[in-house]
């Protein structure tokens, strides 16, 4: 019975890391940037989301206030901060989102305070019993959401002309230009739905833990470049099964080697074992 | 006259440290975001050794030994991997430090060490020893810079690949670099534990190795001048304004990101540009660890 209950565990925390992950890969993809201050806009979701849920009552709009001005953060990150690095070498804008993270993390909590806000009324607390096993509706709705919402990037991606139009962008920039595409807008608009998922991942974390705290991305921002790291840089598909992959390692590793080092340890300790066995990644095709 | 003799302590471990990571990231240009690892191992060695009866002089050998051997296995990684992969990498090294160190009862686990034996120096004296080896790191760094093997840090730092052509053994050079910048870092962390008597593992996380990574960012990547007074001033401002010290985090942040945003060449970039009022050429960051974005 723990094993179904660390699986549970493990798949619930893989598609948060799935959701974060996903907006730091398109920017990856894209830019060539590890962009750290990713999880900023996730904590800017999570506390939008506590902020409008205790005003309104209305979870709907708490995701769509969150989502949006998660988005809007993120366009004008890039347009404010990564734009006018993108030809220096890469470890310049690696160390100016790193500073920006750092920065972003001390606002939120000079702003908020440094105890972080609950709601008023947690919603979709209540326990449903499926095969044994008990949840929290709430993670039932994160496993549900996400896979409808990473369906739809994945049809939006291969079905539709902006999607293809990012992938051709990803893949050879040069020519997806002369063909007409508008680099910026392409990037403007990965940046937008990159940074939305983000900020809904941070409104579920915010119902799962019931608590935001200005320090809640830190660990999540560089699990998440872990994850991208182990999907192979760039890769959605490798991203989404890395997520899920470490989401395992943590749930299992914590429970059995639990006492030898701590969560973030396993995570890492994964990752350096896998990149010295195969440094393109777990899942990269090359 | 404490309080000066205690920052000024601070300051020069700061600038060893600062040093320490500038032989690595600024010299041979291999990006590290888990520095404070190192001056971690050098701590916990230098703390554990004393509290076993050892006098504290011998135990900086010890420290330096210790993490240089750390150090030359994470080296062995940036053969593996580079730029991007490498931070992350050194970033693991960074959170697997802190979190193995966090469930080990012998070394203090989650409360850390405190109460080891002290140095047997009495404060001027430890101040002395501590600004005379900060000094002799910034010139080892001098004269490593005009070496051979300088030189091919350079190189490396620059063009990896072309290196390898001209039938340089780069992976030999490279884990030279990790081996003397990480046992610099040992030696930094050894005076760290006797100088603040205390350590823990939340002294030496990513927060640390990001503080150390600033100095040398705000210095200007492999200046050894200008990463000193970098590593100078951004250790005693906290000290001097004692108003940001909450806010000092945001201070971080922002002249990290503000840096980076408009003078990625750092202080030493900022004072170039000033002799030579045309940056054409020289607007460059020295030492840059790729080629730049891919368009």
């Amino acid at each position: 019975m723990l094993f179904f209950e660390l699986l549970a565990q493990s798949l619930v925390q893989g598609c948060i890391y799935a959701l974060i992950a996903l907006g730091l890969t398109l920017v990856y993809g894209l830019l060539r940037i590890l962009h750290v201050a990713h999880a900023a806009l996730f904590t800017l979701g999570a506390y939008l989301g506590v902020l409008v849920y205790n005003a309104s009552g209305s979870l709907l709009l708490a995701f769509a206030v969150a989502m949006a001005l998660s988005g809007l953060g993120g366009v004008a990150m890039f347009r404010l901060a990564y734009q006018p690095l993108l030809a220096r070498p890469p470890y310049v804008a690696l160390i100016a989102s790193i500073g920006l993270y750092i920065a972003a993390e001390e606002v939120f909590r000079i702003v908020f305070g440094a105890s972080g806000l609950s709601f008023a009324q947690p919603p979709l607390q209540a326990q449903v019993a499926i095969g044994g096993l008990q949840f929290k509706e709430a993670e039932l709705a994160v496993m549900v959401s996400s896979a409808i919402i990473i369906g739809l990037l994945g049809w939006l991606q291969t079905r539709t002309r902006i999607g293809i139009a990012c992938q051709a962008t990803v893949s050879d920039p040069q020519m997806a230009e002369s063909f007409g595409i508008r680099l910026n807008t392409v990037r403007d608009l990965n940046f937008l739905v990159g940074s939305a998922l983000a900020g809904f991942a941070g409104v579920w974390v915010a119902i799962l833990n019931n608590l935001v705290e200005p320090t809640m991305g830190s660990v999540p921002s560089y699990k998440a470049l872990a994850i991208i790291v182990l999907g192979g840089l760039g890769s959605v598909r490798g991203t989404l099964l890395a997520a899920l992959v470490l989401g395992l390692i943590e749930s299992f590793g914590t429970t059995y080697i639990g006492q030898l080092m701590d969560r973030n340890a396993i995570a890492f300790a994964f990752l350096i074992l896998v990149l010295m066995m195969r440094p393109q990644g777990l899942f990269a095709r090359r | 006259m404490d309080y000066e003799i205690s920052l000024l302590t601070t300051i020069a471990i700061s600038v060893l440290f600062a040093l320490s990571l500038n032989l690595i990231t600024g010299f041979c240009g291999q990006i590290s975001l888990g520095h404070a690892a190192f001056l971690g191992v050098g701590a916990y060695t230098s703390a554990m050794l004393s509290q076993a009866g050892w006098p504290f002089l011998a135990t900086l050998p010890v420290a330096m030994l210790l993490a240089a051997a750390l150090g030359c296995i994470v080296g062995l990684a940036s053969l593996r991997v580079r730029a991007d992969f490498l931070a992350v990498t050194t970033m693991g090294v960074g959170f697997l430090f802190i979190g193995v160190v966090r469930q080990q009862e012998w070394l203090g686990g989650e409360m850390g060490l405190s109460g080891f034996p002290g140095s047997g120096l009495d404060k001027p004296a430890f101040l002395a020893l501590a600004l005379g080896l900060a000094v002799l790191t910034a010139l080892l760094c001098l004269y490593i810079r005009r070496t051979w093997m300088g030189r091919v840090f350079g190189g490396i730092a620059e063009d990896e690949d072309t290196m390898r052509v001209l039938g340089i053994d780069v992976p030999r050079y490279k884990l030279a670099a990790f081996a003397i910048g990480t046992a610099l870092a040992g030696l930094a962390g050894a005076l760290y534990a006797q100088h603040f008597k205390f350590i823990g593992p939340d002294s030496f996380g990513f927060v640390e190795s990001v503080t150390v990574l600033s100095m040398v960012v705000v210095g200007g990547i492999g200046s050894v001048f200008w990463v000193a007074v970098a590593a100078a001033l951004l250790s005693a401002l906290p000290g001097w304004f004692q108003f940001i010290g909450d806010y000092k985090l945001l201070v971080y942040g922002g002249l990290l990101f503000l840096m980076m945003r408009f003078a990625p060449g750092g202080l030493a970039g900022i004072v170039q540009s000033w002799r030579k009022p045309k940056p054409a050429a020289a607007s460059a960051p020295a030492g840059a660890v790729a080629k730049g974005v891919q368009p």
